[in-house]
This record gives structure tokens, C-alpha cells and sequence, in this order.
């Protein structure tokens, strides 16, 4: 076993903004356990002297000109929204601060 | 109002035991025509909701593109601020939800940013020269704005809900982290004002930010750590947060370094943490302690591609900076004419650039300096503001100065033209109109009233015909005063004199 | 109509120049089979018959008024329900966008419009692209023509499945690693990924931005072709778009030759874990290949055994952070906590609770641990350093080989439901798609045949910027094996309409 318990997936599901009942967190806790044991073999696979590869063709400077192009509405904007009022999206109290 | 909990030490007795360690991220809105990852326009008070682009909102499908104004911008912050400019860095992912944050991360620069390993030289008041060295300049974008609803004070405690506008979602930011400010001793709270006032004029004057502190334009998170004296290990930092004017940056840091000696005096450890800025009760109160939350999982934005600088393009961007603010500050001085102390008064009002747009206006430097450090500063101290944020603008005082120049008004009548135009009574005019503040010129009432206090004062008058001119001053306090002011005393002296058949 | 249903696209763009059908008589006829068929198949989730009908009438008065019009005007196809559209609802096949209309229009589907062609609906797919069965869509599974107790392949099921069953010439999909190969081998079809930035993903919900691609479902290798040069080119909304010109890509499939091709078979993809049927096929593929005039070598990939783990690194990672946005504020679905306090955090924790499925579930919780401080290096690191390996595997085969070779996928369609609870299983599903997606090069899958009844997939890959050559090699195969089996694979796809009443009532 591996060190995904189920207070490890309580955490991620916290911070991912999941909630998880007690028999969810165990499944997952599981089942992610079988997962990250099959691919941690990725650690063996290259040493340091191999770079990283985060996009696989090779860009660089892709700039846009600063002018102005095209916007939403309001009525455009807010056209998807569960909740709204005064033109701006309606959000439940928010307790943790920033 | 904020509930006050926290002990501290007065400023003196914290200096005799502690040494401040301070650090500051200065967050500067670029004043591009649109938007870090979109074409959205950047722009500041239009209708929620309306300047923005399904990127802005992060609707799904949605890709970011790198906007070059605001590279180029950064780059020149960084080339002012002596940094080093990277010859390749990339944007990365900060992962964390809040609802002004339209895709719950922002994206932002970590391991690699734009600007790094610069300092920036700042004079204080007395002359002083004070080093703050500058860890990293990055580029990111700025979050919605949320409005707290329901709640007693619009705070986010107690509000039932939250309105949220994206209009000011990815709106350039360059944030500036210093290294760790050492040595500054009890000059530290003043050493951040003018830290401050110093990123603040050096944006402004590179043309990249407008630089309005009172709109957000410019934002100062402080960190503040004390070390006992004679010690060099840092102690454990607060984060003073929502630090939006120089004067707060100024109060919040003094608080913290007295709220940190008293935790300290009384044997407890100094909790790492966020703290809120009330101006207020000029305090701070905690905001939220480092958690597991603060996990950001940051990752290189695989959705933007390096940027990749050449010598050749900083050097471009070189030749665009313009001279910097202490060569400016030395023109301005000899265009003005002020002496040494009257433009330092002028700088620590920090109404240099108000001057200027004054003056700009169609005012004389005179008339620009009587204002800003007259009338208006000491507004400014009773509302403890600073005096750009008294809501004076360089064309109200031009056209109150041309009111007084064509003796519609005097200098006495301009100060409540003024209190009816901040009152939102109109326009200058409008204000002499609706209260009837107009100078009495007609000569007719003011002879009345002459004739009148001459007669109330038979021994003054006597006085005046002897030769004894000064003592027209009672006189025409009495007419003054039957005209509720109104009057131009200067005319009233010289119709006194008239009236007496002597010589002014 | 039912004869008109079965030509390929090109076909179908050449009858409608001749005017000897219209297009809405094409496009009429595609939304009946859509409603004859799709009950037992569920490939849409949406029919657009309005607005597909509308943009018909349109092609055929600006044909009748001779104006000059785009080669597939008027050739109908279906979307990959993950692709926003103004005008149609956009679900990604879940529960948390149900009802939502994007106000904006993917850059393909603009191309899709200027190229007039009429928009038949919506595909289904796994929920957000995330699977290879199509099962973990919140809107029920598509069923493949073959067998309508089997998976269609995923994540673009639906729309590998409407093209198999003749309810669309043409579709699209999209390939995060393997996802339009992997459904194009199981259900008898053609699938291409594109080199990554070849077509712009603008308007695609991300899953793993740098592994997704959109490309080309269809038929015929030539209809993908023909396809894939209306969706390709660059697009300055998205960074990662190529400059480069789409190419001549129907060109090259109509000018097919493999004489003198250097054919390179991944000795690491193929033998263990592959059927024994779908080994044969392969095997066959090759000799013919041989037969026409190409030169087999065989390469040696060996990090490509890292490629699934690194894969189940990186796709996480970034999905869990793409998929972030889904909260329940801006759009979509907005679940409140059936107790407790309501505050945002909350609604936001109880929307994702109740708006993703198991598979985003795990995938968003794998890619955050992935991601989280003190395992960063460990996994999301070393998984991208693994992802330069497998790019100097493929240069040093490409220095030996013009393009690759391997099956698809290395089992036919399997069973409905026999992986769901099986997340490793269903991950292998996709070992010999996943290089192509770590590594941005372009691939194609092209039937080879029949095992046990059901389609197996020959994957041709190519170097980056090299799409013409899959389109080359693949046209070969393909007019190849029609000419050893008398007609195209999907001819002998069973008669829906027939089978549709009985198959129903035996499924789950
Ligand atoms: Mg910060
Ligand atoms: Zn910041």
C-alpha cells in the first residue's frame, strides 16, 4: 500500500472542492492506490540529466497585438448564470477569506 | 466596526528591543488597452459584466493569449527597477477557488519570472538614501470584483451573498516582491510610505499604470517581522493585506511592528498569517493562518507558450524609458521656482503630479502650490486622506482660481464654492448661484454698511481721519461682517478711505 | 434514401455539385436515419434539425444561383459534444453543463459554418472526454453498430458510433490520447489526431491542454482528409495553433503510394496484451503493405512502456486544474449542501459532488495529488521528463522508419460494462494511442478488418508537421483491404433498423 489512506483523499478533495461521504473518500482511497502503484514507475524512467517537456511542439513569443476585439454582453455574460442580480453574477455568503 | 484585540507596545519601547524586518509585494495594474489573455478592454468603472470576453469569464473552451503591450511593460518595470530581465520564463498555474477567480486559477509567473535581482534606491525625508533590494518582478492577471450584500458594513463578515463582476478579470498585473528589507530600524514605517510613493511614481512616470492608488491601481500586501536587537534570525512575518494608500501602508506597518513586540514582550510566538487592514480603527485584525489550503499546486499553463526576450528587444524597450522621476523631480523643481523646503513639503504631500496637472490646467505654480498645500492638505488631514483623495481635481482649482482672478469671489467665498461642489451642489458657478456667495460689488450696499459701522464706531473713524490707516481693519471687520462676508475687503478698505478723504 | 446514406463524404460533395441530390434531400436523410437508428445507438445527444435543414436550403439556392462554393458545402456532420456551439446545448457529457448554451462558437465550428456545412446535432462521449468507452457519459452509453451490447470506444463513442451506423458522413472528435483512434478501431471507422497544433483547440472544453487535439471521424480516409483541411490551419485564439499551412491533405490520400516507404512496426507495441485477433489482422495489413511496395523495419520504442503512467500523470494534472472552473457560479449547474451552512465554499463542494461521475471524480483527485506540494517532482516531473524520452524514441524511429505502425488498440470493442469497475483495465485500453498525445505527432486509425465479427484498428503515426503521409499510407491500406473484401469494412456492419426492436429490449 502506498500512502494514499483516506484522510490523504479527504485533503484532495478539499482542496479539488469535492465533497466526498466517508465511503467515497475509502473507494477512492482504494482505488487510487491500485492507480499510482502502476505508474510510479515514471520516477525510474529518466534521471536528472533529462529535461521536461510541458508542451510537445516547441513554441515561443506567441503575442497577441493590444487591440481591442470582441466582448460579451451583459445579458451574454450572465445568460448561463445559476444566480444573478444587478448585472453581476450571485454568489452565497463567502466565509474563507483570501 | 472592527473588534480590537490585539496588545501592542508603543513604537518607542518596540524600537529599543526589536529590529523590523520588512517585505513587500506591490501589485500594479497595467493601463493597457486590453487585457492580459484577451482582447477584452481593460477599462475602470464601466457596467458590471460588459468588459469582458468568454475568456475573461473562463467559460469552457476558452485559451488565453499572451497580450505583447503587457510583456513589454513588465519589461520596462523590471529595466526601472535595475532588474535582471529573464532571457525565457513562463506563465504558471496557481490553483485556488474563489469566486472572483472566473477559472479558479490564476494564471501567473513562479519558477521563472520576467524581472528579477533588481533594487530601487529610495530618499526619504530627510534626504536619507535607503536601498531595497527587489527579488522578482512577475506578470499575472487580476481577479473579478466582489460585492458583499446584506451585511452591516459591506464586509465579507455577515454578508448574506456576494455579487460578483469579471470586469476587472485579467486585467494586467505586475506584482513586485522585494527581498527582506533589513536595518531600517524606527525609520521603517516611513521607509515603506516612500517605498511605495517610489513604485507608485515610477509606474505613473513610465506611462505602464495610472497608477491610482484610491482605484486599486496600485495595491501594497506588507509583511512585517521583528528580530530582538542584536539577533539576525528573522522572526515569524504577518501579511498585512488590502494596504491601498501610502498613509495606510505607513499606520499598518508602525501597527504590526507594535503588535509583534507585544507578542513577543509576552513570551507568545508571532502567528504566520494574513492580516486586514481597517483604516478605520488603524489597525489590523487576522485574517487566516497558513493552512494546507495554501497548497497552490502550481504547474507550468500548458496553454501559453515561453516568452523569450533577445538583447536586442530589451534594449528597444530601454531606449522607450523615460528619464527617471528624480531627474524629473529636479526639472519640475527649477520650472516652478519653489525653494528646497517648499517642494519637499510639495513631495511628502505627495502632490507633485497634482501640481503639475494644475498647472498644466492654466494655473500659476503659485497659485497650484497655495492650493494643494492650503485649502486642500488641510482637508486632507481632517478627513486623514491624502490630499489627492479629497476629491479635488487640477480643473476644479483652475476654475475656482479664475473665479477669485476676476473677483467674482474671494479666497474666503472659494472655500465654500469648494464645500458646495464636494457637497454635490454643481459646478463652481452653479454653487455661488444656489447660496448667493457672489462678492457684493455693487458699491451701493457696501457704502450702506460703511456709513453704518462708521457710525456705530465714531472713535475709529476720528482714528482713520487722524492718519492712523491700520485701524480701518475694525471698520472693515464690521462691514464684513454686515455682508456675511461677501464683500472684497479690498474694495471696502479703499471706499472707506473714500468716504474719509484720506489716503490709503 | 437509404442508398444515399452510405456514400462518403466525397461522394456526397460530388453529387451535390453534379445537383443530382440537394442538400437538404442529404441532410433530411441522415436526421431519418438519426431517428430510425440512434434509440438503440445513442450517439446524440442532440439533433439539430432546424438550423441543419436551414444551412441545407441555404447551399442549395446558392448552388442554384451558381455561386462558388467550399468542396464539402452542403455534406452534413455531427459534433463531438465536447466542442461549443452557439445555438445547440454544449454537455460535455455532464451532468454539470445539462441545459448549457455556449455564447460563443468554437473555432472549428466557424469553419464548420464558412465551410456550409449543416451541423446534425451533438455527439455523445464520456464525461468530459474522460474514458474509452463512452459508458462514463451522464446521458447513458452509445452502443456500437456491431454489437449493440458493446462499447463503441471512447471517449468519442457517439461520434465514431454515428458515422459507423450512417447517421453522419463525417464527424468530429476529439483525441487526448487516443480518444478519436481508439473508437474510429473498435467501431470500423476512420479517426485522425492531428499533429498538436494543427487545428485549433479554441472552443474545445480542455481536459489536458497539452495532450488534447481535435481531428477528423469518418468513413473513408479521404472524407478525413477533406475534413481535416476545413478544421485545420492556425488560429491566433489559440497559442498552440501552428503556422504552418493545413497542407494538401486529399491530395495526398487520392495520390496514395507506399512504394518505397519505409513502414516502421513498434516492437513495443504489439504481442503481449494485444488479442491474438487483432494480432492477425495486423499481420495481414502488413503483408499487404509489404505486397504494394513498402519496406517493413522494425523500431524500437522502449520508453513507450513509461508512455500510460506518464500519461495518467500529466492528463490528470492539467485536467484537475481545466476543470476547475466548473463551480456552479458563472455557468451551469449550481447544487446546494443538503445541510449545514450554505455558503459558497459549500455549493461549490456540493455541485462538483453532484455534477461529476466517478471517472472526473478520480481523474481530478489523481491529478491534484499529482500536483500537491512535496509530490510535484515525484510524479507531474518526472512524468514530463518521461514525455522527452518517448519524443527521442520517436526521432530516433523516424530517422528509421517515415511512418509508424501498430494496431490501435489491442482488443476489439469489449463488452458494456465488463471494465467500468475496472479503471487500470479500461486505462489500457489506449497503451498504443497514448505516445502520439505525449509526443504531439499525428496518427490515423483505418479498419483492417474483422475479429470474431468486430473491426480492428491499424494506427499509422507520422512525424509532427507530416499528416500528408498518414493520409498516403492510410488511403493504401484502405483501397488494399476494400479490394480483398469487395467493398468497405462497414458494409458488412448489421442491418440496424432490423436488429434495433430485440436488441433493445435486452439492454441494461
Ligand atoms: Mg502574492
Ligand atoms: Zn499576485
Amino acid at each position: 500500500m502506498s500512502e494514499i489512506n483516506r484522510e490523504a483523499v479527504a485533503h484532495l478533495a478539499r482542496l479539488a472542492h469535492i465533497e466526498m461521504t466517508d465511503a467515497e473518500l475509502d473507494r477512492m482511497a482504494g482505488e487510487l492506490d491500485v492507480i499510482v502503484d502502476s505508474i510510479k514507475s515514471v520516477q525510474e524512467a529518466a534521471g536528472d540529466d533529462v529535461p521536461a517537456t510541458s508542451h510537445p511542439i516547441p513554441l515561443t513569443n506567441v503575442f497577441r497585438e493590444d487591440v481591442v476585439g470582441e466582448t460579451l454582453t451583459n445579458e451574454q455574460a450572465l445568460s448561463g448564470a445559476p444566480d444573478s442580480a444587478d448585472g453581476r453574477f450571485k454568489v452565497p455568503a463567502i466565509l474563507d477569506e483570501e | 466596526m472592527t473588534a480590537v484585540t490585539d496588545e501592542i507596545l508603543s513604537f518607542d519601547e518596540a524600537m529599543e528591543k526589536y529590529d523590523p524586518v520588512l517585505g513587500f509585494e506591490v501589485h500594479v495594474e497595467l493601463n493597457t488597452k486590453t487585457k492580459m489573455f484577451s482582447a477584452a478592454p481593460n477599462i475602470f468603472g464601466d457596467e458590471p459584466n460588459t468588459a469582458i470576453s468568454p475568456v475573461d469569464l473562463g467559460l469552457p473552451g476558452v485559451l488565453p493569449v499572451v497580450n505583447k503591450a503587457a510583456v513589454e511593460y513588465s519589461i520596462m518595470i523590471g529595466l526601472a527597477l535595475n532588474c535582471k530581465i529573464a532571457e525565457s520564463c513562463f506563465f504558471a498555474r496557481k490553483n485556488y477557488f474563489y469566486p472572483d477567480t472566473p477559472k479558479n486559477f490564476q494564471t501567473s509567473q513562479y519558477e521563472d519570472p520576467i524581472c528579477y535581482d533588481g533594487y530601487l534606491d529610495i530618499e526619504l525625508e530627510d534626504g536619507e538614501v535607503f536601498r531595497v533590494e527587489i527579488e522578482r518582478a512577475h506578470m499575472e492577471e487580476d481577479a473579478g470584483k466582489l460585492t458583499h450584500m446584506g451585511g452591516a458594513t459591506g464586509r465579507i463578515q455577515g454578508a448574506e451573498y456576494s455579487l460578483v463582476d469579471y470586469n476587472r478579470a485579467g486585467v494586467p498585473l505586475v506584482e513586485i516582491v522585494t527581498k527582506p528589507i533589513v536595518g531600517a530600524g524606527s525609520r521603517a514605517p516611513e521607509l515603506a510610505k516612500a517605498y511605495v510613493a517610489a513604485i507608485r511614481e515610477i509606474v505613473k512616470n513610465l506611462g505602464v499604470s495610472d497608477a491610482r492608488m484610491e482605484r486599486g491601481n496600485v495595491r501594497c500586501d506588507a509583511n512585517v517581522s521583528l528580530m530582538p536587537k542584536g539577533t539576525s534570525t528573522f522572526g515569524t512575518r504577518s501579511e498585512t493585506k488590502n494596504v491601498n494608500s501610502l498613509r495606510s501602508v505607513e499606520r499598518a506597518v508602525r501597527f504590526e511592528i507594535q503588535r509583534h513586540a507585544a507578542v513577543l514582550d509576552s513570551g507568545a510566538k508571532v502567528t504566520q498569517e494574513t492580516r486586514h487592514w481597517h483604516e478605520d480603527t488603524r489597525t489590523t485584525t487576522s485574517g487566516r493562518p497558513k493552512s494546507d489550503a495554501d497548497d497552490y499546486r502550481y504547474f507550468p499553463e500548458p496553454d501559453l507558450v515561453p516568452v523569450v526576450t533577445t538583447p536586442e528587444w530589451i534594449e528597444e524597450l530601454r531606449s522607450r524609458l523615460p528619464e527617471p522621476p528624480a531627474e524629473r523631480r529636479k526639472k519640475l523643481k527649477a520650472a516652478w521656482g519653489y525653494s528646497d523646503a517648499e517642494f519637499r513639503d510639495v513631495l511628502n504631500a505627495g502632490v507633485m503630479d497634482a501640481i503639475e496637472e494644475t498647472i498644466a490646467a492654466g494655473a500659476s505654480a503659485a497659485v497650484a502650490r497655495k492650493w494643494w498645500m492650503g485649502e486642500i492638505s488641510r482637508r486632507a488631514k481632517e478627513a486623514e486622506v491624502d490630499p489627492v483623495d479629497v476629491g479635488v481635481t487640477p480643473e476644479l482649482v483652475v476654475e475656482l482660481d479664475k473665479l477669485v482672478q476676476a473677483g467674482k469671489i474671494n479666497d474666503k467665498l472659494a472655500r465654500q464654492v469648494l464645500d458646495g461642489v464636494l457637497a454635490g451642489e454643481g459646478t463652481p458657478e452653479e454653487v455661488i448661484a444656489k447660496r448667493g456667495l457672489a462678492v457684493v460689488s455693487d458699491d451701493g450696499p457696501l457704502l450702506e454698511a460703511i456709513d453704518a459701522a462708521l457710525a456705530a464706531q465714531p472713535d475709529v473713524a476720528e482714528k482713520i481721519r487722524g492718519g492712523k490707516v491700520q485701524a480701518a481693519g475694525a471698520i472693515v471687520g464690521g462691514v464684513m461682517k454686515a455682508t456675511r462676508g461677501q464683500a472684497d475687503a479690498g474694495r471696502v478698505r479703499e471706499l472707506i478711505f473714500e468716504r474719509l478723504g484720506v489716503q490709503g | 434514401m437509404t442508398e444515399l446514406i452510405r456514400n462518403s463524404a466525397a461522394r456526397l460533395a460530388e453529387l451535390l455539385a453534379a445537383k443530382e441530390v440537394s442538400s437538404v434531400e442529404v441532410t433530411q436523410a441522415h436526421l431519418d436515419r438519426i431517428a430510425e437508428v440512434d434509440g438503440s445507438v445513442n450517439a446524440f445527444l442532440h439533433v439539430n434539425t432546424e438550423e441543419a435543414l436551414a444551412v441545407a436550403a441555404d447551399v442549395d439556392k446558392a448552388r442554384a444561383a451558381g455561386e462558388d462554393l467550399p468542396v464539402l458545402a452542403g455534406v452534413p456532420i455531427a459534433i463531438k459534444d465536447l466542442i461549443v456551439t452557439v445555438g445547440q446545448p454544449t454537455t460535455a457529457g455532464s451532468k454539470i453543463l445539462e441545459g448549457w448554451m455556449s455564447p460563443y462558437d468554437a473555432t472549428v465550428i466557424k469553419k464548420i459554418r464558412a465551410a456550409k456545412m449543416p451541423m446534425l446535432g451533438k455527439t455523445n462521449l464520456d464525461e468530459f472526454a474522460m474514458g474509452s468507452s463512452t459508458e462514463h457519459s451522464a446521458y447513458g452509453p452509445t452502443r456500437n453498430p456491431w454489437d449493440l451490447d458493446r462499447i463503441p470506444g471512447g471517449s468519442g463513442g457517439g461520434s465514431a458510433a454515428a458515422v459507423a451506423a450512417f447517421e453522419a458522413p463525417l464527424a468530429l472528435g476529439t483525441d487526448t490520447g487516443g480518444s478519436i483512434r481508439q473508437p474510429a478501431s473498435v467501431t470500423g471507422s476512420v479517426g485522425v489526431k492531428p499533429t498538436y497544433g494543427g487545428v485549433s483547440r479554441y472552443g474545445a472544453i480542455a481536459m489536458a491542454s497539452s495532450l488534447d487535439q481535435i481531428g477528423p471521424v469518418s468513413r473513408t480516409v479521404l472524407d478525413s482528409a477533406l475534413l481535416h483541411e476545413v478544421i485545420g490551419g492556425h488560429d491566433p485564439h489559440d497559442s498552440t495553433s501552428l503556422t504552418d499551412p493545413v497542407g494538401a491533405l486529399a491530395e495526398a490520400a487520392r495520390n496514395g503510394d507506399v512504394r518505397g516507404l519505409r513502414i516502421g512496426v513498434v516492437r513495443e507495441l504489439q504481442g503481449e496484451g494485444y488479442d491474438a485477433g487483432v494480432q492477425e489482422r495486423f499481420d495481414e495489413s502488413l503483408e499487404l503493405l509489404r505486397g504494394a511496395g513498402a519496406e517493413i523495419v522494425e523500431v524500437s520504442c522502449p520508453n513507450f512502456r513509461y508512455a500510460l503512467g506518464a500519461y495518467y500523470l500529466i492528463m490528470p494534472s492539467e485536467a484537475s486544474s481545466n476543470l476547475a472552473k466548473f463551480d456552479g457560479v458563472r455557468y451551469g449547474q449550481r447544487v446546494l449542501p443538503t445541510d449545514g451552512p450554505l455558503t459558497i465554499e459549500r455549493v461549490m463542494g456540493a455541485t462538483r459532488a453532484a455534477g461529476f461521475g466517478d471517472e472526473v471524480k478520480r481523474r481530478i483527485i489523481l491529478g491534484t495529488y499529482a500536483l500537491s506540494a512535496g509530490y510535484y517532482d515525484a510524479y507531474y516531473g518526472s512524468a514530463q521528463k518521461v514525455r522527452t524520452l518517448v519524443q527521442r524514441d520517436f526521432d530516433a524511429a523516424f530517422a528509421q522508419a517515415d511512418v509508424l505502425i501498430s494496431p490501435t488498440a489491442p482488443t476489439t470493442a469489449f463488452k458494456l460494462g465488463e471494465k467500468l469497475d475496472d479503471p487500470l483495465a479500461m486505462y489500457l485500453n489506449d497503451v498504443a494511442t497514448i505516445p502520439a498525445n505525449l509526443a504531439g505527432v499525428p496518427g490515423i486509425s483505418v479498419p483492417g478488418g474483422l475479429a470474431d465479427g468486430l473491426p480492428v484498428g491499424i494506427q499509422f503515426l507520422a512525424p509532427a508537421r507530416e499528416d500528408a503521409r498518414l493520409y498516403r499510407v492510410g488511403h493504401v491500406l484502405e483501397s488494399l483491404l476494400e479490394e480483398k473484401w469487395g467493398g468497405p469494412l462497414l458494409a458488412q456492419v448489421p442491418d440496424l433498423s432490423a436488429s434495433t426492436a430485440e436488441t433493445m429490449s435486452g439492454a441494461n
